[in-house]
């Protein structure tokens, strides 16, 4: 079968599927750039699918910038949820340029 | 492109000419429903506070309602207070005077002898301002002389990847022509700071935008709230966002990627044009609130769910890109950008889609919010009533 998932930026390595996915369907995507890819899992609406291999600590791209780093390996076209992937550690601290006192 | 506007005598020009009728405190807010109602041309504001207020929130709320008299779309004001409000009528009439040259009466309730004496006096008032706003012609201005705001409300998985892109494309355009756009809910940056702070087009504006975020979540720790534990929710992980990253950077795409030349405090007029944000709360009517009297003549709302919200003198235009909800609370929703989700048009083409209907908005086409007359509003607060 064929279904549809929305693609933010050409750097992304995921898509979000807008509507359910199941393995072998092909998977169009479409937005801001385009991409195809096979489904490997079963995947629910609005959920991202893998679109190339991303190994265990490699990050993942939403937007064109990194939503979380992922903690197993997760295969092309696999189902990339909160249970497979996180959010890097960071604190305001190390964001400031010029320090919170220059403000 | 270009727009027919009011012309002001003081900054921007307005897409719309109201008389407001606007409270100095909760004591007229019921006064000012009557005038308003009297009166073609004239809207009003509800206002439930304005007395037993701490300095603080006294110092917002007439941020908001100066910021209000002073926004373009309004042509003139008529103020009711009562006479023991904490800032009484005739000091912010003299306030708002004194920073424009709009024609601005005010009148008290206790000195006029009740609210029908009042009334009647602030009818008379309103007609003839309205009578004389009805005479100025529309003047052509270029799309430059246009802020425009932008906010989110009632979100669904929809949201952070077709609307929201889309209206940051929209954005980008706008400010590619020279005009202003200003993304605000500052709480909702959280998460994706580092990511925002990247567009600042100085190291100056980059820490700003990471101290607004990192002082509002030890305001809100404060108050025993931990606005991240818990992000994402669980309803969030259901839905498909996995990270908090993800989720802030679904609600900062609708501020475009264009270098961020400002960073506001709630409801504080812009000095400099193109992309431009403002901390405010996360809560979509107080949000709206803080960016009119910022000065935005037009603001544009993505939702998912749906939300019948509107802005006393400033459009409200509600676009989703939920087909179910365009098409099943179609009398609240403005534009259906569902086509993106079913792959029919591109996140690039929306943004030239909506540049259109931001066109004739501004060109005087009535959002639906503002056909029904709605006025929201919410003034945000920081501490109890005395």
């Amino acid at each position: 079968m064929e279904t549809k998932a929305i693609l933010l930026d050409g750097k992304d390595n995921v898509a979000t599927c807008t509507s359910e996915a199941h393995p072998g369907d092909k998977v169009h995507c479409h937005g801001s750039a385009t991409a195809e890819v096979e489904a490997a899992a079963d995947i629910p609406i609005w959920h991202k699918i893998a679109l190339r291999p991303i190994a265990k600590g490699d990050m993942v791209y939403k937007y064109g910038e990194v939503i979380g780093e992922a903690l197993q390996d997760i295969p092309q076209g696999g189902w990339v949820s909160h249970e497979n992937i996180r959010s890097v550690p960071r604190d305001y601290a190390s964001e400031y340029l010029l320090g919170k006192e220059a403000q | 492109m270009e727009f027919y506007g009011y012309r002001r005598k003081e900054g921007r020009p307005g897409i719309r000419n109201h008389v407001l009728i606007l409270p100095a405190c909760a004591c007229g807010s019921e006064s000012c429903r009557i005038v308003a109602s009297q009166v073609r041309g004239a809207v009003n504001i509800v206002f439930n506070t304005g007395c037993s207020d701490v300095a603080a929130n006294t110092e917002m709320s007439q941020k908001i309602l100066t910021g209000f008299a002073l926004n373009p779309n309004v042509y003139g004001v008529v103020i009711i207070g009562l006479g023991c409000e904490t800032v009484p009528h005739a000091k912010l009439r003299e306030k708002i005077q004194s920073q424009c040259s709009k024609p601005v009466v005010s009148f008290g309730i206790q000195e006029e002898g009740g609210t029908l004496k009042t009334i009647a006096k602030a009818v008379r008032a309103a007609r003839e301002m309205a009578a004389e706003a009805g005479m100025q012609q529309k003047e052509k201005f270029p799309i430059s002389e246009l802020l425009l705001g932008i906010e989110c409300g009632g979100s669904d998985a929809t949201s952070g990847i077709a609307s929201n892109p889309a209206v940051g494309n929209l954005s980008d355009r706008l400010v590619d022509l020279g005009a202003s756009a200003m993304m605000s809910e500052s709480i909702e940056w959280i998460g994706g700071e580092h990511v925002l702070a990247r567009r600042a087009a100085t190291p100056e504006i980059h820490d700003q935008i990471i101290k607004v975020c990192e002082d509002y979540e030890k305001h809100l720790l404060a108050a025993g709230q931990d606005c991240r534990a818990g992000q994402p929710t669980p309803g969030n992980k259901t839905g498909g966002l996995s990270t908090i990253d993800e989720k802030s950077l679904g609600c900062i795409r609708k501020g475009g990627t264009r270098p961020i030349v400002e960073v506001l405090e709630q409801a504080q007029r812009p000095t400099k044009q193109g992309a431009i944000v403002m901390d405010t709360a996360g809560y979509d009517i107080s949000s709206v609130t803080s960016m009119a009297a910022a000065g935005c003549q037009a603001i544009i709302f993505t939702t998912g769910r749906g939300t019948p919200t509107g802005n006393a003198i400033v459009p409200v235009l509600k676009v989703t890109a939920n087909e179910h909800t365009y098409s099943w609370m179609e009398d609240n929703m403005d534009v259906d950008l569902s086509g993106i989700i079913r792959g029919e048009v591109s996140i690039e083409e929306s943004g030239a889609m909506l540049l259109e209907k931001i066109h004739e908005l501004a060109n005087g086409r009535l959002t639906k919010a503002e056909a029904y007359g709605f006025s929201d509003i919410a003034i945000d607060h920081v501490c109890r009533f005395v």
